[in-house]
């Protein structure tokens, strides 16, 4: 077949973009597991490793780059090597999302929780999950796949206004809980970034298929409720 | 494996040799064959040249007196030269209470200069002849030039567009092409005879300039048209392409672009065909007839110097002349082959750029 | 799509060769004063299609066609051809300049439409190279031969030439495909700049060629029966980056010769 090498190459760059993706869910789920547990360790870990996730962001856009000046894509190869280096970016920008949980995870440290964690890896999950999806819908070229997804970014905005009208209510009952509180909000707001994201790469999927570029707003986003705060 | 690589870089190797030696064999024949044609061409021109030299410069002196007044030169050579007679040459001006000049001892090569006198001993020179083959050289050209490279440009630019549409035409233009290739190869005594039918006796033009002209045209129109055809074929269709898609016609196209750079190749051609004239015998032999004079009108008979030539050494005791005729041709027609090199060098330098 | 302004159009097209059919109902509309490439691969009749707008396709015996092309709104074949041939002019694939000098190389158009007058001569040759983008080079020996020249600059006059006779389009046939990529990109330039008064067609088996340099596309494609047709023409940056057809977008990411 005419152009394997070229061929192979975009393949291997797509195939790093899902290398990418794992890395960084990992470092998503274990940044929260971590601040859930509190394994400092943990945090530490994650925050050493993001240096290799940037590592590979950079090594997919060179070979992008090299892809585009050597193979004059076009059409279809184009878009999709303009998707890759798209995703990469978004990629990354989660996985500095995940870095910050950890820091705060640092920042906490030994103090007990003003009340266990459940609504944050719940949202921990359904991020990763949306990640995950729309990482799949990109190498399957599955449009309907990829505009399903955005829906569960409704999911993740209910529960970060439930998190945050929790945590007021902390703050409200005891002043001195404000200090956590706030690192924990900050926590959320990360993850409910890391689902916009995910919301990014789909719309980079649609637009790889269809050439169609398409904004995917949620109508119930963070601004829509009264007690949201953008 | 590597038993096998050794097998074949063996066998290559004794193979190259024998491919050079080969080379070698084969360029020395060639070379050799290219001595022998050049040195073999180089004696028979060497032999008449050096045989007829002793003929063609024999200079003598002659007495010149030149009378401004009345528009005329006297010529007045020694008893015992090639021609005793004394010649007058007049010309039109006249300055009349001019001085006359008087010039002694004149050198003058009187074999080109004086008129054959004819008869069995074949005295005189061969200015008559020269001026002969030159009128025929040119009576011929005219006649055949417009002829031949017209019907040449219809059969390569016209005809040749028409193929598609006409099957008649492709026809005429096959068994026309058919003809000319066959008369290219026809003996010349042919013409000759065609020549004296037709032209000598039917139409009564009798020996003369024109018959031979008519004939010797004939002769040569086969090697015209087929060497013009060639140029033109030869110039590259792109050029064609070039003038027409600029809005040109097709005339224009031929005209003003395919003909001058099919030049080169149709003044071969004429070139060609002024050395088949020149060396010509047979038909000029039929339709020229034997008169040694300078002819006068284009019905006039004449001699032309491959004629003379045959006559002097057939009819004559004078061999020595003819072969003094010989070396002026073959000398004439080096010089001539030389000029029309040169200047065809000169035009295809100028077109090809500097 | 601004197609106010149709320059050249075909409809239902078909060219034969005797009995060989080369386009298969060909229908396209060539917007004025834009610069339309026509890609494809080898073979699908693109140079056919390029010589239908000046019927230099006459010149081949046997060649005959159906459908109507228009100039103008005019139909094409109802013209006087060398008068068509004067207001679409041709560049050829490989530089074809005359055996001639440059000067009578550019005017000789003028000189074939009529123009004796000297000094009238001299200011067309003049224009005209340097609408070329070729009078600094050669201004000061117009006598020279034209081929003496180099390649890009023989394209160049040739080009001149052309432009000489005042077309109102210009047709190119791979006019850069035997020459080096410098000369390649300078013509390039050049066709940028006379698009502001020409309409230009150009035939081009380079696809970043025809992505660099054209406002429009047109993608032939052979058939089974060996026939050309037109599988898709947009505008150039959308065809290039989001083609409609799949036989469009397989041939230009190259996913078949």
């Amino acid at each position: 077949m005419p152009r394997a090498a070229f061929e192979r190459e975009l393949q291997r760059l797509q195939d790093e973009i899902l290398v990418l993706g794992s890395m960084v869910e990992k470092a998503l789920m274990e940044s929260v597991a971590g601040l859930k547990r509190r394994d400092l360790e943990a945090a530490r870990r994650v925050i050493a490793e993001d240096r290799l996730i940037n590592e590979k962001r950079f090594a997919i856009e060179a070979d992008a780059l090299v892809l585009i000046a050597t193979q004059q894509p076009m059409a279809g190869d184009l878009r999709t090597i303009a998707a890759v280096l798209e995703i990469a970016t978004e990629l990354e920008r989660t996985g500095d999302y995940a870095k910050g949980i950890a820091k705060i995870s640092l920042m906490i440290g030994e103090q007990a929780f003003v009340k266990p964690l459940i609504d944050i890896p719940r949202m921990a999950e359904k991020a990763r999950d949306m990640l995950h999806r729309a990482l799949d819908a990109f190498i399957r070229r599955d449009v309907d796949l990829a505009r399903a997804i955005p829906e569960d970014d409704g999911i993740v905005d209910a529960l970060y206004n439930q998190v945050y009208r929790e945590l007021l209510t902390f703050i409200m009952s005891d002043p001195r809980n404000i200090d956590q509180a706030n690192c924990l909000l900050w926590v959320a707001h990360n993850l409910e970034r890391a689902a916009d994201r995910a919301t990014n790469i789909c719309e980079r999927v649609i637009f790889t298929v269809t050439g169609e570029m398409v904004e995917m707003d949620v109508e119930n986003g963070p601004d829509a409720g009264v007690e949201g705060i953008a | 494996m590597s038993e096998r690589m050794k097998a074949t870089t063996l066998s290559t190797r004794s193979n190259l040799e024998r491919r050079h030696l080969i080379q070698r064999i084969a360029f020395g024949l060639l070379w050799a064959a290219g001595v022998i044609a050049v040195v073999v061409t180089v004696l028979v021109v060497a032999y008449v040249v050096v045989q007829g030299a002793d003929e063609v410069l024999t200079v003598e002196m002659a007495h010149v007196t030149i009378d401004p007044a009345e528009g005329r030169m006297i010529v007045d050579l020694p008893d015992d030269s090639i021609d005793a007679n004394v010649k007058v040459i007049e010309w039109p001006i006249k300055l009349p209470g001019a001085q006359l000049i008087v010039l002694e001892g004149v050198p003058l090569l009187t074999f080109l200069l004086t008129e054959p006198k004819g008869g069995l001993t074949g005295e005189g020179g061969i200015s008559t002849t020269i001026i002969t083959t030159l009128y025929l050289v040119l009576l011929t050209i005219s006649i055949a030039m417009p002829l031949g490279v017209g019907a040449a440009i219809y059969l390569v630019e016209y005809a040749g567009e028409m193929q598609g549409r006409n099957v008649w035409l492709v026809r005429l233009v096959a068994v026309v092409r058919f003809g000319v290739e066959t008369l290219a190869g026809v003996p010349s005594i042919i013409f000759g005879l065609f020549g004296y039918a037709l032209f000598v006796t039917a139409m009564r033009f009798g020996f003369s300039l024109l018959s031979a002209g008519l004939a010797g045209a004939c002769l040569i129109l086969p090697v015209v048209i087929r060497t013009t055809e060639e140029a033109l074929r030869a110039v590259p269709r792109s050029y064609r392409e070039g003038s027409l898609a600029l809005g040109a016609t097709q005339w224009q196209t031929i005209w003003k672009v395919v003909l001058p750079a099919a030049l080169p190749g149709i003044v071969t051609g004429i070139v060609l065909s002024v050395g088949r004239i020149v060396s010509e015998t047979a038909v000029f032999y039929v339709t020229l007839g034997g008169s040694h004079n300078l002819p006068t009108s284009l019905l006039s008979p004449g001699r032309t110097m491959a004629l003379h030539l045959y006559y002097l050494a057939m009819d004559t005791t004078a061999f020595q002349k003819a072969m003094g005729t010989g070396a002026v041709l073959v000398v004439g027609i080096i010089i001539v082959n030389a000029v029309i090199n040169y200047l065809s060098r000169r035009f295809a330098v100028s077109a090809r750029g500097r | 799509m601004d197609m106010n302004n149709v320059k050249l159009e075909t409809h239902n097209y078909h060219l034969y060769y005797g009995e060989f059919r080369a386009l298969y109902g060909v229908s396209v509309q060539v917007p004025a004063n834009q610069i339309t490439a026509i890609i494809g691969p080898s073979g699908c009749g693109k140079s056919s299609f390029l010589r239908t707008f000046n019927r230099m396709n006459d010149l081949i015996p046997g060649a005959h066609s159906e459908g109507e092309v228009y100039l103008d709104g005019e139909a094409v074949f109802s013209q006087d051809v060398v008068e068509l041939r004067r207001r679409v002019g041709m560049v050829f694939q490989r530089p074809n300049p005359f055996p001639k000098s440059i000067y009578e190389n550019v005017v000789y158009g003028s000189r074939v439409h009529g123009v004796r007058n000297k000094g009238q001569l001299s200011a067309i040759a003049e224009r005209s190279l340097k609408a070329a983008a070729l009078w600094d080079e050669v201004k000061d020996d117009l006598q020279k031969s034209a081929l003496a020249l180099s390649g890009g600059q023989q394209q160049r006059l040739c080009i001149a030439r052309a432009l000489a006779v005042e077309p109102e389009v210009i047709l190119m046939d791979e006019p850069c495909s035997a020459l080096d990529p410098i000369a390649t990109l300078k013509i390039e330039d050049l066709m940028r700049e006379l698009e502001k008064d020409y309409t230009i067609v150009i035939v081009t088996h380079n696809m970043q060629q025809a992505a660099r340099v054209s406002d429009y596309t047109a993608f032939l494609m052979m058939r089974e029966d060996r026939a050309g047709e037109l599988v898709e023409f947009g505008s150039t940056p959308e065809l290039f980056t989001k083609p409609q057809d799949q036989r469009t977008e397989d041939y230009i990411t190259g996913r078949f010769g």
